[in-house]
């Protein structure tokens, strides 16, 4: 009975969940290998992503000394991220959150104008699952002999089998965990460190984490991580629309469906010959002829499916293709179709909000400085009243200087007449006016700043002021709001 | 005892055998391995107990295989918090005050650990900020009753102001109402000379008079004070007892006594150094 298992007998889960209660176990979905124009682009997809991934924290970018050289790094002890030639501090963490909302919009976009292209090529949860299947087709062979092995008793060779594939399934996952570190860490070093067991435990544990979650999002959850706990394909809805490019079954030209012998007329039924291969290749186990669907993840390849079997049968290709839902409505009502319009109003709202964050972030990125000041104003006590009667209050001043060499600064403050200033903290150089903050590279000078007044022109109550920081040559680098408080008279 | 288990027709389970009022309840055994988690922790308790203290007893507790002691952990980071800290806290103890304002590396570690000794011993009286209150002097200010330079500083939390240590700072005003050395009226004349000292009022020739005689010796004839002695320089506008006519009849009444610890007995040399560099830089510093 098992030698007989055929494409053909594949049934969609949805069918098949339709028969049992609403609380179900998993029903494991075997898919089958497919050649084609969409698995030849999965596959260039693949290799390009995952390449990216392995590869990115190996490229390497001379910065000089006392500098890492990895051209991307997340320094989480040094709080610093390196890109290339632009280092962010912890204080501009916003740059990550427009790039969070970037990728949104850019979502978005693309779900309005393709469907879910993110889901079907992009998404790293189907490129690990379809390196995973790769694997595990090698290793069990396709569908028909994976299900077999599945309801043979144990032997040997079938334990030998599963060994085999989780041991390959393991080790891609540990590379996976590995390579997420490197992000992270000097690349190179902490490879050796790792063999040697001399990493850090973060590392092991965050190798073994990401191990743990790849092994089992890619080798065992698969589908149900898209169907159950991912969020996306829920709200996809609200982004789509009738003018969305997508994968579709023409009902109209494959109705009525059934099987189809050598030489029959095609005469009064559809082109679909049923040959369920749409089913047996779809990696979420669900059929395309039901219509758009929650489990679908738009990755095409039903198409290569339905076309391998069109050209069989001597029809015209694309019976399942990517169509907007209006042309395919346009065509069952037979008149003519409807051409795609990509412009209209949602992509166009996204692709606005996508230029107005983009012009915000390359705003903020350009008005960026090297140099920031803090200023914080001493509370207890609120001001004191020196001797001679005159009013002095305290700050603590913070400056950043976010260069790679030392900075000479002076700090003055505006809207304080008859002010003098004072300084204390070890990087000092000079006394009173001409007195110089020294700042280290890359990092964070802090000094106790005094601001005394004549008791006859101190404030009543708070008043603004502003500090400022030149540098040697007189330029303005940073300044600072702050306020001077007097007694109240 | 479950007299007749059946078979549930809907659900195919069993029941439990019972029956209460024609209710019958389905058997359903708590899932296995919640069961073996259950015995694994029972496990791990016994281990633990020979292993770890655990079980009270009379007279104390028992002490298990492993010795381990939560006092002990903690004197272990406390000394591997000691050592990390040992490297400057000996560079410290080893270099005077003025040097260690020089190597920026120390002084800013002897600003943050002098901070965190003044908010451990010093901020009941003299407030967080070090600003103080009525008779407990302000040390931000630029006025100082024993001396505001580093060394003095040093020494006076060192040694302490009016206490048994046989190198505290010692001087006592006397008590010029209460041991009858002025008369009532002699004392309000002494006050307005004191306020006139201030810019305030104007003194009279008896005022004069009873400053020349009682008053100078610590204060001086200009009021300036003298700060070997503790006497508190009564022209500016800083009181620490209050500068209103009737706080200092009072304080010339009564007179002021105000002590500090010797913090030299309870403080490591180190740490008094650090506090003398931190109260230092809070802004009345010499």
């Amino acid at each position: 009975m098992d030698a007989k298992l055929q494409d053909d007998d594949a049934v969609s889960l949805r069918t098949r969940k339709a028969e049992l209660p609403l609380y179900i176990t998993r029903i494991k979905v075997y898919p089958r290998a497919i050649k084609g124009l969409w698995r030849r682009v999965k596959w260039a997809v693949l290799v390009l992503l995952l390449g990216l991934y392995y590869v990115v924290p190996w490229l390497r970018w001379d910065r000089g000394p006392d500098a890492p050289n990895q051209a991307i790094l997340l320094d989480l002890d040094g709080r610093r991220g390196w890109f290339f030639d632009i280092v962010i501090w912890p204080q501009e963490i916003y740059f990550v959150t427009g790039l969070l909302i970037l990728g949104a919009f850019g979502l978005f976009f693309a779900t309005a104008l393709f469907g879910r292209v993110w889901c079907g090529f992009a998404c790293p949860q189907t490129v690990w699952t379809d390196l995973f299947m790769l694997v595990e087709r090698l290793i069990e062979g396709d569908r028909n002999e994976r299900m077999r092995l599945d309801r043979q008793s144990m032997s040997a060779s079938k334990a030998l089998r599963k060994t085999l594939k989780h041991t390959a399934w393991l080790a891609i996952a540990a590379a996976t965990g590995g390579a997420w570190v490197f992000y992270y860490v000097d690349a190179p070093s902490t490879l050796v460190k790792i063999f040697r067991g001399e990493a850090s435990l973060e590392v092991y544990f965050f190798i073994g984490l990401l191990t743990a979650t790849t092994y089992m999002l890619a080798g065992w959850a698969r589908e149900q991580v898209c169907t159950y706990m991912c969020p996306w394909p829920r709200f996809q809805a609200a982004m789509l629309d009738e003018q969305s490019v997508i994968v579709t079954y023409q009902k109209w030209r494959g109705e009525p469906r059934g099987k189809h012998k050598a030489g029959a007329s095609w005469d009064g039924r559809g082109d679909c010959v049923d040959c369920n291969l749409c089913v047996a290749v779809c990696p979420t186990g669900i059929d395309i002829r039901d219509g758009q669907q929650i489990e679908c993840i738009g990755c095409g390849l039903c198409i290569d499916a339905c076309n391998q079997t069109m050209g069989k049968v001597d029809r015209p290709p694309n019976l399942i293709l990517w169509d907007t839902l209006a042309n395919q409505q346009a065509k069952e009502k037979g008149t003519g179709g409807a051409a795609w319009r990509p412009v209209r109003s949602r992509t166009l709202l996204y692709a606005a909000l996508l230029a107005v964050v983009s012009a915000v972030m390359l705003g903020a990125f350009w008005l960026r400085t090297d140099t920031e000041l803090t200023v914080q104003r001493d509370r207890s006590p609120n001001f004191v009243r020196l001797s001679n009667g005159d009013i002095r209050n305290s700050y603590a001043v913070k400056i950043l200087n976010k260069t790679r060499g030392e900075q000479h600064l002076q700090l003055t403050v505006q809207g304080l007449p008859g002010s003098a200033i004072g300084f204390v903290g070890a990087d000092i150089q000079g006394d009173n006016a001409g007195t110089r903050l020294i700042v280290h590279p890359d990092s964070v000078g802090t000094f106790r700043i005094f601001l005394t007044v004549p008791a006859g022109s101190a404030p009543s109550g708070s008043k603004s002021i502003e500090f400022t920081v030149d540098d040697t040559t007189g330029r303005k680098r940073a300044s600072h709001d702050a306020v001077f408080v007097g007694p109240a008279r | 005892m479950p007299t007749k288990i059946e078979k549930d027709t809907v659900s195919g389970q069993d029941t439990t055998g019972h029956e209460w009022d024609g209710v019958k309840e389905l058997n359903t055994p708590l899932p296995t391995w919640w069961v073996y988690t259950f015995y694994a922790t029972i496990a791990f308790a016994v281990v633990y107990c020979a292993l770890y203290p655990s079980w009270p007893w009379l007279t104390g507790h028992t002490q298990g295989m492993l010795g381990y002691s939560s006092r002990t952990e903690l004197s272990v980071a406390l000394q591997a918090q000691t050592n990390a800290r040992a490297k400057f806290v000996d560079k410290i103890r080893a270099t005077s005050l003025t040097d260690i304002r020089k190597d920026p590396e120390l002084f800013n570690f002897a600003l943050a650990g002098g901070r965190s000794a003044f908010q451990t011993n010093c901020l009941q009286c003299h407030g967080a900020g070090g600003a103080g209150s009525t008779g407990f002097p302000n040390l931000v200010d630029d006025d100082w009753i024993w001396g505001g330079s580093i060394d003095q500083i040093y020494t006076t939390i060192e040694h302490g102001i009016r206490n048994t240590d046989d190198k505290s700072r010692q001087s006592m005003m006397p008590r010029f109402g209460v041991d009858g050395l002025l008369t009532g009226t002699q004392i309000a004349a002494v006050t307005d000379y004191v306020l006139s000292l201030s810019g305030r009022g104007k003194a009279t020739p008896e005022g004069a008079k009873v400053w020349q005689d009682q008053c100078v010796a610590c204060h001086k004839a200009d009021g300036k004070g003298n700060q070997e002695l503790g006497a508190p320089n009564l022209t500016d506008g800083i009181w620490l007892y209050g500068g209103d006519r009737d706080s200092i009849y009072r304080t010339i009444f009564y007179a002021r006594n105000g002590s500090m610890p010797a913090w030299g007995a309870r403080l490591d040399d180190a740490t008094m150094k650090m506090l003398a560099i931190y109260v230092h830089s809070l802004g009345g510093g010499r």
